[in-house]
């Protein structure tokens, strides 16, 4: 309670205490056709000058209703639609919709499959960490790290689509594994990428962490303290820069997180500098989580679990056994029928917490499908963030939340 | 569990435990003193608001769920709070006072679903466009909506 009165009363001093500047409060529309808003945010921003008195979010330009097209679909058809919420990282999102509906079920997962998810998840966040390095770079003026960062992107949207057939809309994870067999080979591709990649990391480390200009642009910049990270429900990097060491991935393992060797980097200061260094040294979290997870992915071996009705029969089956054939037919017509009940998940996604809240009544169609997507939590924080800054720094706050506004809108 | 239910017995209507999720079904005249309860006793600290997500169970009365899901980072654990609301009458209180994430997500509940929040702050439409007519997740809302 005291929080948000405090909030509210410091607004109103900010108004109320400056009658004479009053006349000189500028309104400035800040987007939805912004190039630093990186999507289509709309920020209303009040002005004294160049500092900014009051930054109003204004959302909903890419709301497509999601939650309300799974409503209409079976829950396998849903997977396709989860991709397009966090259009850079699809396969957090389809891991995150699968394991909850094999919680609503009850399915176990071979371990091959466990291993291969947590492998491509990690890849989705080198991924995804390495084009916000880039669009974040290039609002604050620097241009080289863009062109580096994309290129190494690009490697690992080369996996993806060696893996799954498609560079982004990857659809790859399916309830209880996998789609398809990984192509043989692929852990050689993977392997080649992880290990150039460390020394590319040094190199945007080289640019900019000591960059007089990039931390003079980001100390001391958007900060959120620790309390308030917490009440304004924001997850993720966001989160740890602010120095509390909350990670799903650790809280509560899924995919056999439990099984892998890494740290939670976190940070005090709870700038853009320190989400800065958070997300770098997240990226070499990864590096090594994917380094143990290599080993560990068996060449052979079932990739998803057998559970007749829910999980299609392999192809051979189908065209070779009476079972098969009705199985196949019954799932990709009318679908499956879980048990009645509600589950919630959540994994870590690049951005923070996404959890995943399914419905069911036992129909083969979700009841209702709501995901809590970290971009939507986090850009509420931008207010927080941006009072009291100057105009150019408002595009430093923005890119280090990280949002995603396919994620955001729905 | 234990422990809300030992400082008010009235609060806890029902309790389901469903895959290894605890939800707690809370009349809606306490659920602002269950949130502070929860928010504020040491040996639970559910400071954490992960989501906020109402469910229409049209044509059934009472018609909307509002669930929230807590989360206690200390103790590393989840809760699920459920309030039912009837179709006519679709009013719970904010509980911006204890969680001031639930803003945005109250918002969007009023948005597509119609649900009335008390003492919320700044209660309008966050995803839809403000002159848009209907409550889109509503189960009597078509999919193609209303033109």
């Amino acid at each position: 309670m005291d929080k948000l009165d405090s909030a509210k009363t410091e607004r109103a001093v900010v108004t109320a205490a400056e009658p004479p500047a009053a006349q000189n409060v500028m309104v400035l529309n800040m987007g939805p056709q912004h190039p630093s808003t990186h999507g289509v945010l709309r920020v209303i921003l009040e002005l004294d000058g160049e500092t900014v008195l009051k930054a109003d979010p204004v959302i909903g330009y890419l709301h497509t209703g999601i939650e309300k097209s799974c409503e209409a679909k079976t829950y396998s058809q849903v997977i396709t639609l989860t991709d397009r919420i966090d259009y850079l990282a699809p396969l957090s999102n389809n891991l995150g919709y699968c394991l909850a509906i094999e919680k609503l079920i009850g399915i176990e997962v071979p371990k091959r499959a466990q291993y291969a998810r947590v492998l491509l998840t990690e890849l989705t966040r080198i991924a995804s960490h390495l084009v916000w390095l880039g669009t974040h770079a290039i609002d604050l003026g620097a241009m080289s790290v863009f062109l580096y960062s994309f290129r190494e992107r690009e490697e690992i949207m080369k996996i993806f689509e060696y893996v799954s057939g498609q560079r982004m809309m990857t659809s790859y994870f399916r309830i209880g594994g996998l789609a398809l067999q990984p192509p043989p080979g692929w852990l050689d591709r993977v392997r080649r990428v992880i290990d150039s990649l460390p020394g590319h990391i040094d190199q945007y480390e080289d640019l900019l962490t000591n960059n007089h200009i990039w931390i003079g642009r980001t100390r001391g910049i958007g900060i959120l303290s620790a309390d308030d990270a917490i009440a304004m429900g924001v997850s993720g990097p966001l989160l740890r820069a602010s120095g509390v060491a909350y990670d799903v991935r650790r809280a509560f393992p899924y995919s056999s997180y439990d099984e892998f060797d890494f740290n939670v980097p976190t940070q005090t200061a709870g700038d853009c500098y320190a989400r800065y260094l958070v997300r770098l040294a997240e990226i070499r979290e990864s590096i090594r989580i994917v380094r143990q997870a290599m080993p560990k992915v068996p060449p052979e071996g079932p990739f998803r679990a057998e559970v007749p009705g829910v999980i299609p029969p392999a192809r051979e089956e189908m065209k070779t056994s009476i079972e098969g054939l009705i199985y196949h037919f019954k799932i990709f017509t009318e679908g499956f029928a879980p048990p009645a009940g509600e589950v919630y998940q959540a994994i870590e996604s690049p951005r923070g917490e996404l959890g995943v809240f399914v419905v069911s009544d036992g129909s083969p169609k979700p009841y209702r499908v709501k995901f809590r997507t970290p971009s939507f939590v986090n850009l509420q924080s931008l207010p927080r963030l941006a009072v009291g800054q100057l105009i150019a720094d408002v595009v430093a706050c923005i890119g280090t939340t990280d949002i995603v506004l396919g994620e955001v809108d729905r | 569990m234990q422990r809300l239910k030992e400082w008010n017995a009235a609060a806890v209507a029902d309790v389901v435990e469903f895959r290894g999720e605890t939800t707690v079904i809370v009349p809606r005249q306490h659920l602002l003193a269950v949130a502070e309860f929860l928010a504020g006793e040491p040996s639970l600290r559910f400071s954490f608001l992960s989501d906020l997500s109402p469910v229409d169970r049209f044509p059934l009365e009472p018609r909307f769920e509002v669930n929230y899901h807590l989360l206690s980072m200390e103790k590393r654990a989840r809760l699920r709070l459920k309030v039912r609301l009837p179709g006519k009458d679709a009013v719970v209180h904010s509980v911006t006072p204890v969680w001031p994430t639930a803003n945005w997500h109250e918002r969007e509940a009023f948005d597509l679903f119609g649900i009335q929040f008390s003492g919320h702050p700044d209660l309008r439409r966050i995803l839809m466009p403000d002159d848009w007519e209907g409550y889109p997740l509503r189960k009597d809302y078509p999919t193609e909506g209303y033109r």
